[in-house]
């Protein structure tokens, strides 16, 4: 029978999950303000707009309006107010 | 606030573990098909009227139920638990355990050295840092979670390598560097790294025949330590869910060499960047995405190097690394480095519509350009085929290295500073070597 040895584990040390509920959701978004979030991505102003057209021709009681971070893969707090304080729900695209 | 992140299918498993390292596992993804870059307004709008190849229900339907569904009990509570790796496996035979590191891709598939207690422990005996004391955080790449790691998992890894310990003071500096060597960005970068001052010759590494490998022991396990290290620290570089890189790159299985500063006509690499040189460092440049090769300076070597840089990918700054017969040729020629770096800079012009055709310059420079931030703004500015300059002299860097049997140079993608896709914020690419040993 071949010998056991005993080995390092080589990963390193994940931190801790923290649990996060997820933000109450909308009954309705009729006459609600939708931010529709440029994630800046290549072509992603070309997919916002089509979603900002297909909220105005199928739900046109939502109110839609696009934004886009400063820079790409920065976390933008003045954006992030400005929808906070503006909007009532966001859709993000696209990540790729 | 009720949100929805959009997201193309192949970054399913991705966002699926980012939830679930936010404590959010329930967060409510919506996904298109990939890929959205280069697909026309028609083609995009048809994306959204279809349907959502994850969820296997229309697009549209997901985003709106995304936003006004009840939450239920697991919304609510979301998920919190602590997570450990243990410091020593369960004992096992040598054959099983190998396959274990392979299953769980531990290793880079090539063979590794068991990382035994008594090895680990002669491996430390490289430095005289505690076992238990922090080198730092690592990610795969910016906004996933960063995961701690000692003194002791960065030997445990260098042990894999094959590296010896006389070495590890090296890999504990470009550990400690924070710069991943595994990158999960979709563009597959690698790292490189050059090592300059006394250690080079202490360690004899290679900066000679040979030099980028794979021809010396210390070049080639440090380098494939700093690989190893990355993807274990950091929790993973697997493919879908902490790897998203199409191609792969050859230069992730190990990129590491010295400078030749005794035959360089030019002052070390590290002196440059205001370091004694009496300091060992490491610098790594991140970056392996591509490699173009001549010899020169022949007497059309302008017109070589304005293709060459011309022909970058531009968003990764090119790295240049020379033969030292290549350096003092163009001594001969008048040019310090500096000079040579500001002709390349100068040179180095395209117009603006191929300059703008890019996907990285697009996502990463042209918000900054957009926000009024200089060069990139006037670049903006330019007409379609106005001639631009794509680079600053401080994106490019000149490394002297090789054994003159040739005249020969490289240009490799190798970004040293600052911002750029795949990577956080590059603020410290040089690290000094000597405080871990």
């Amino acid at each position: 029978m071949a010998e056991k040895i005993t080995v390092h584990d080589p990963r390193g040390y994940p931190p801790k999950v923290v649990g996060k509920r997820l933000a109450n959701r909308l009954q309705s978004l009729d006459g609600k303000v939708v931010y529709l979030v440029d994630a800046l991505f290549d072509n992603a102003d070309v997919f916002i707009e089509q979603l900002r057209q297909w909220f105005a021709e199928h739900l046109p009681a939502v109110v839609t309006r696009v934004i886009k971070p400063r820079e790409s893969w920065v976390d933008d707090l003045g954006m992030r107010e400005k929808i906070a304080a503006d909007g009532n729900a966001a859709i993000i695209g696209v990540g790729l | 606030m009720p949100t929805v992140p959009v997201s193309t299918h192949v970054f399913a498993r991705l966002a699926q573990a980012t939830a679930l390292a936010a404590g959010m596992p329930t967060a409510r993804n919506a996904f298109v098909p990939q890929p959205v870059v280069g697909r026309t307004a028609a083609e995009l709008k048809a994306y959204i009227e279809g349907v959502d190849p994850v969820a296997k229900r229309p697009f549209m339907q997901v985003v709106l139920e995304g936003l006004t569904r009840p939450l239920d009990e697991q919304d609510v509570k979301g998920a919190t638990f602590e997570r450990s790796t243990p410091r020593l496996l369960p004992a096992d035979t040598e054959d099983n355990l190998r396959e274990l590191f392979i299953e769980n891709r531990w290793t880079d598939f090539l063979p590794i050295i068991l990382p035994t207690e008594e090895r680990v422990e002669r491996m430390l005996e490289g430095t005289k840092q505690p076992p238990d004391k922090i080198v730092g955080r690592m990610r795969p790449t910016a906004f996933r979670e960063a995961w701690e790691f000692d003194v002791e998992k960065v030997a445990v890894n260098a042990v894999m390598a094959g590296a010896r310990a006389p070495y590890l003071p090296v890999v504990l500096a470009m550990a400690g560097s924070g710069i991943t060597a595994r990158s999960s960005s979709t563009t597959s970068w690698a790292t490189l790294s050059v090592v300059n001052g006394p250690i080079r010759n202490e360690l004899g590494m290679n900066s000679g025949i040979g030099a980028l490998g794979p021809y010396n022991h210390a070049n080639s396990t440090i380098g494939r330590a700093y690989g190893l290290v990355s993807q274990n620290v950091q929790g993973g570089s697997v493919p879908g869910e902490t790897y998203m890189g199409t191609l792969g790159n050859n230069w992730a299985y190990t990129a590491c060499f010295a400078e030749a500063e005794e035959r360089s006509p030019w002052p070390p690499f590290h002196v440059d960047e205001g370091f004694k040189p009496t300091d060992s460092t490491v610098s790594v440049f991140f970056g392996g995405w591509y490699t173009h090769s001549g010899y020169g300076p022949r007497a059309t070597w302008k017109e070589k190097f304005i293709r060459m840089l011309t022909a970058t990918d531009h968003y990764s700054p090119p790295l240049i690394v020379m033969d030292p017969l290549v350096a003092r040729a163009f001594v001969e020629l008048g040019f310090t480095k500096r000079s040579l770096i500001e002709w390349c800079a100068e040179n180095a012009q395209l117009p603006a519509h191929q300059y703008w055709d890019d996907p990285w310059i697009t996502t990463l420079i042209r918000p900054q350009a957009v926000a009024g931030i200089e060069p990139y703004a006037t670049r903006l500015k330019a007409a379609p085929d106005e001639l631009i300059n794509i680079f600053t002299p401080d994106d490019i860097r000149i490394v002297v290295t090789g054994g003159e049997t040739q005249a020969a140079f490289k240009m490799l993608s190798g970004r040293y500073l600052g911002r750029g896709p795949g990577t956080d914020n590059k603020g410290k690419p040089t690290v000094v070597i000597d405080p871990w040993r």
